[in-house]
């Protein structure tokens, strides 16, 4: 967790405006609000989560990605935040066009479906794949749309979107992603990290 | 009602041009303070109160000789802890507990207003209070907060005023009263004024009280503060003091005498014309028609953070209205925090005890005075 917060954070600079979706109980926001910028709001669709960032002063925002980012005006924010929420989207196509379109940069991480210990799971046991950093279990998981390192790169590419960095992260080490290492650090690491611009 | 209380009292001598056009000066607000201003005068918070309130927020109310009505969320060791902060409440204009209203004495005449009282608005409310602040000598409030038409009144202090609060706190309200708040507002009034007692508004004149048509008034509004959900599981069907139907029109059940108990306290406190002046002040507000239709411009000047608060089961002022103004902020980049929290007290839920809102509320006004000050270091 201190990794990507360490990630994210390198990728912001100082004293912008931030928009964290899904920001949980607030643990970016607050990590964030001490390093890099007073300036971040969050939105998230948990009323007890939402509560807990309240509590502890955070402007957060009860609503959902999917109906709620469009009352946001265009580029309203210098960095919008997606950290490893965009799985759990019905419509994670429609999010990444509205996140691209209230922020002027967006930073989005996912977990990597690609990650060898998640493909070995699936290979050799024959069950879905659970790992720490992918908990639950086939039927009470709010992941509907898992994806892998590379699928969110050739996302991007197909959409025209600009990667402008992409970094890997695997236990907590961090390196670069690009064309040439794409498939390796799809099976070689457990997050994604993207910045990038419509 | 105007009763002989000692009641905190200033009297506004600067003319005050009214919304219906007429001019007033030399008016009373009375008032109330809880706590103490600090030597910076940075911990003030301004408490607006709704239709049926006061300036007696918390401790005992001196007339009712019951607490007082936000006792919950005001006092010490309180979400609004007055060993730390400076509250004020007011009593509105229009309002029957020593404010300029209907039964203010005509000095002239020697009698009540009634309804030669002008019509007034939030904004009048407000540009009265705003008077108040002046005359303490306070330049800029910690915060101003309040629920339902309180929860309206700060919404037009932040657009009137938009330099004067680092923190509005709008909870239950509306920027706009709905038709159906109209509706149950009309209801009210027509009961009042159906009452052969109201002698169009002179009863004081009388010595008479439309006690009735208030009571009534009273009792239509006080199902709109609660739940569906709520009145079931309290009352259902539940006869009282008696095992058996009675086949009459006594109160056979819990519900029609908890209402009639109600509507028989409410009348021995609140003025029948006040209640008229306070709904039509509330009927008559809608923020974004003052400016020409877009909400978002009613806070374009400011740079007060908001935290708006709603309640699941409210559908007086409902979630969705809640969400409007949040939209409306949120167009303008404003800083803004919004929850919805769940009861299913209804309306009433900002007034009661409802500990996930007490401590969310008390958390996010503690945690912000303390970055607000230390950003200040």
């Amino acid at each position: 967790m201190k990794e990507e917060f360490n990630i994210i954070s390198n990728l912001i600079e100082e004293n912008t405006r931030v928009l964290d979706v899904g920001c949980g109980n607030g643990d970016l926001m607050k990590f964030l609000q001490e390093n890099k910028t007073k300036d971040i709001r969050g939105l998230e669709i948990s009323k007890e989560k939402v509560q807990n960032c309240l509590s502890k002063g955070l402007t957060v925002i009860e609503g959902n990605a999917e109906s709620d980012l469009k009352q946001f005006p265009k580029s309203s924010f210098d960095y919008v935040i997606l950290s490893q929420t965009l799985q759990a989207f019905l419509n994670p196509e429609l999010v990444i066009n509205e996140l691209l379109k209230v922020g002027k940069k967006v930073i989005v991480t996912i977990p990597n479906f690609g990650y060898w210990r998640v493909r070995l799971q699936l290979l050799f046991k024959g069950t879905m794949p659970v790992t720490e950093n992918l908990p639950h279990e086939w039927y009470n998981t709010p992941n509907l749309h898992m994806c892998t390192i590379k699928d969110f790169y050739n996302f991007c590419s197909s959409k025209n979107i600009k990667i402008f960095k992409s970094i890997a992260l695997k236990k907590s080490r961090i390196s670069e992603i690009n064309k040439s290492n794409l498939n390796y650090k799809n099976l070689d690491s457990h997050l994604g990290i993207f910045l990038i611009e419509s | 009602m105007n009763k002989n209380i000692d009641t905190k009292k200033i009297i506004i001598s600067n003319p005050l041009k009214l919304d219906c056009g007429k001019e007033i000066n030399n008016f009373p607000i009375a008032y109330e303070t809880y706590g103490e201003l600090n030597s910076e005068k940075s911990n003030a918070i301004l408490v607006f109160h709704a239709l049926t309130g006061d300036q007696y927020v918390s401790g005992k109310n001196p007339i009712t000789n019951k607490d007082g009505w936000w006792s919950y969320v005001v006092g010490e060791n309180k979400p609004i802890d007055t060993n730390k902060f400076f509250v004020i409440c007011a009593n509105v204009m229009g309002g029957c507990m020593g404010s300029y209203g209907p039964s203010t004495i005509n000095e002239s005449t020697g009698k009540q207003i009634g309804t030669d009282f002008p019509i007034i608005t939030i904004n009048d409310m407000v540009n009265a209070q705003y008077e108040l602040i002046k005359y303490l000598e306070i330049e800029k409030l910690f915060a101003v907060v309040g629920g339902s038409m309180g929860g309206m009144q700060v919404l037009q202090f932040v657009a009137n005023f938009p330099d004067k609060a680092k923190l509005a706190i709008p909870i239950a309200c509306t920027s706009s009263h709905s038709a159906q708040n109209i509706a149950f507002n009309e209801l009210g009034r027509q009961a009042i004024m159906a009452d052969s007692k109201w002698e169009n508004g002179f009863y004081s004149n009388y010595k008479l009280n439309p006690d009735k048509g208030l009571a009534v008034a009273r009792m239509a509004a006080h199902i709109t503060y609660l739940s569906e959900k709520g009145l079931q599981e309290k009352f259902g069907r539940k006869l009282q003091d008696r095992d058996s139907l009675r086949y009459g029109f006594e109160a056979d059940f819990q519900i029609e005498s908890y209402l009639r108990y109600q509507g028989s306290v409410f009348v021995d406190r609140f003025d029948a014309n006040s209640y008229l002046y306070i709904t039509r002040a509330m009927d008559y507000f809608d923020l974004s028609k003052q400016y020409k239709g877009n909400l978002s411009d009613a806070f374009k000047e400011t740079k007060t953070k908001f935290f708006v608060i709603s309640f699941t089961s409210d559908w007086l002022y409902p979630t969705s209205e809640n969400r409007e103004i949040v939209i409306a902020l949120n167009s303008i980049g404003a800083d803004v925090g919004f929850v919805e929290i769940e009861s299913d007290k209804g309306h009433d839920s900002f007034l009661l005890d409802v500990p996930s809102f007490l401590k969310t509320l008390g958390d996010y006004i503690n945690s912000t005075y303390k970055v607000i000050n230390e950003r200040r270091i």
